[in-house]
């Protein structure tokens, strides 16, 4: 996982990331809102800073499990788990998006304009940022009656790496976090769709792969339309 | 050299896992047998670790603020490994309180580096669970699988 680290100096080590208040907020109204001593926060900081930064899976997945934990407070059932984990995902999707792109050099920088170009960038860019690798296919729905869906393939999704799911619970696939996070890309490309987790692991070939995960991402029927008009003209 | 079982026990003296890796090294015990087997090594654990170090006399909390650092005292391992004939069974507490039990072939080598890999098996597929609830019987499929094959790996060797 590559996400901003928490606030540093600007020049590096040396300096004190200690947090204050700054004067005028704290006596005027009682903010909660914290920014560092040299009034420098994540918005001053340049895009590409945090480009190459890792964090450690280990504290990625306590995290994860907690948010996991948090998620199934007071759910009524499997699928409303993962409704809530697909929208703790969302929003990410949304900012991922605006802040790939800009980091794309400047010939490549537009949004992606049909499917299959944001479908590739969701297999590499948005896996490459997240998960330090692409994901490891790539598939149409051969169902003539399912032409609007497409499915990601991961053999081993990051976020399940340390998660074993309880038999009475086998439907659920806590990768609908990830499955949020790419729905969050698809809206923000204005390719609104549903995307949905699935583990195919006890399937055919799944041996190799016991958590085997497919994202299948089911476009709305104005895209399907929309593509077909482009592709007219 | 056969590692023949893994048992966990909890904190409060429970059992939480127990495992058998190897049919005839050791004979089979009922549920119940596991769980008194667990409790009273529990028990004698405890009280082993009560056995030393003694307290050394004039050695009190001012000599030990005098010396400018707080100085915790390392916590006494207690009972570590017990032999028979025919099987030895090591134990390891981490410092959290949970016990990790495995018995294993008289002339197994290397029984520490083993522990380390299962104590580390539990902290990652155990620990980093969602669904896991402390001080609970471990039921993870993921952790099963992975100590299934390491434990095989070396039965093997």
């Amino acid at each position: 996982m590559s996400q901003p680290r928490p606030p540093n100096g600007p020049s590096g080590a040396g300096t004190n990331p200690s947090v204050v208040l700054p004067k005028e907020t704290s006596s005027s109204h009682n903010t909660t809102l914290r920014y560092p001593s040299n009034g420098k926060t994540i918005y001053h900081r340049h895009l590409s800073r945090s480009k190459t930064a890792e964090l450690s899976q280990a504290s990625f997945a306590y995290l994860f499990s907690e948010m996991v934990t948090y998620a199934q407070r007071r759910v009524t059932g499997i699928q409303d788990l993962e409704k809530r984990l697909n929208t703790q995902g969302h929003p990410l999707g949304l900012k991922l998006l605006d802040l790939l792109l800009i980091r794309e050099p400047p010939r490549s920088q537009s949004r992606p304009l049909n499917i299959i170009t944001l479908l590739h960038f969701i297999k590499i860019n948005l896996w490459q940022h997240l998960f330090g690798r692409q994901a490891d296919r790539l598939e149409k729905s051969s169902d003539p009656n399912a032409l609007d869906e497409y499915m990601i393939i991961d053999n081993e999704p990051l976020v399940n790496a340390y998660v074993s799911v309880p038999k009475e619970m086998s439907q659920l696939n806590c990768a609908a976090f990830v499955a949020g996070i790419i729905e969050g890309v698809c809206d923000g490309a204005v390719f609104p769709a549903k995307v949905t987790a699935h583990s195919v692991g006890s399937k055919e070939e799944g041996e190799m792969w016991p958590g085997r995960t497919v994202f299948l991402v089911k476009f709305q029927d104005e895209v399907l339309e929309r593509e077909a008009l482009i592709g007219k003209g | 050299m056969t590692v023949f079982a893994l048992i966990i026990i909890n904190k409060a003296g429970g059992l939480i896992y127990n495992r058998t890796f190897y049919e005839g090294g050791l004979n089979n015990l009922t549920t119940n047998d596991y769980l008194v087997l667990a409790g009273t090594f529990h028990g004698v654990h405890a009280i082993t670790a009560r056995l030393n170090p003694v307290p050394i006399p004039g050695a009190n909390r001012n000599s030990a603020s005098s010396a400018g650092t707080m100085t915790r005292p390392e916590t006494p391992s207690g009972l570590e490994v017990l032999e028979s004939e025919n099987f030895r069974l090591q134990c390891f507490t981490t410092l959290t309180g949970i016990k990790f039990l495995l018995f294993t072939d008289t002339t197994q080598t290397n029984v520490d580096l083993t522990m380390r890999r299962v104590y580390e098996m539990y902290t990652d597929y155990v620990m980093k669970n969602p669904f896991y609830q402390l001080e609970m019987p471990v039921r993870c499929d993921m952790f099963e699988r992975k100590l299934l094959s390491y434990i095989r790996e070396i039965n093997n060797r």
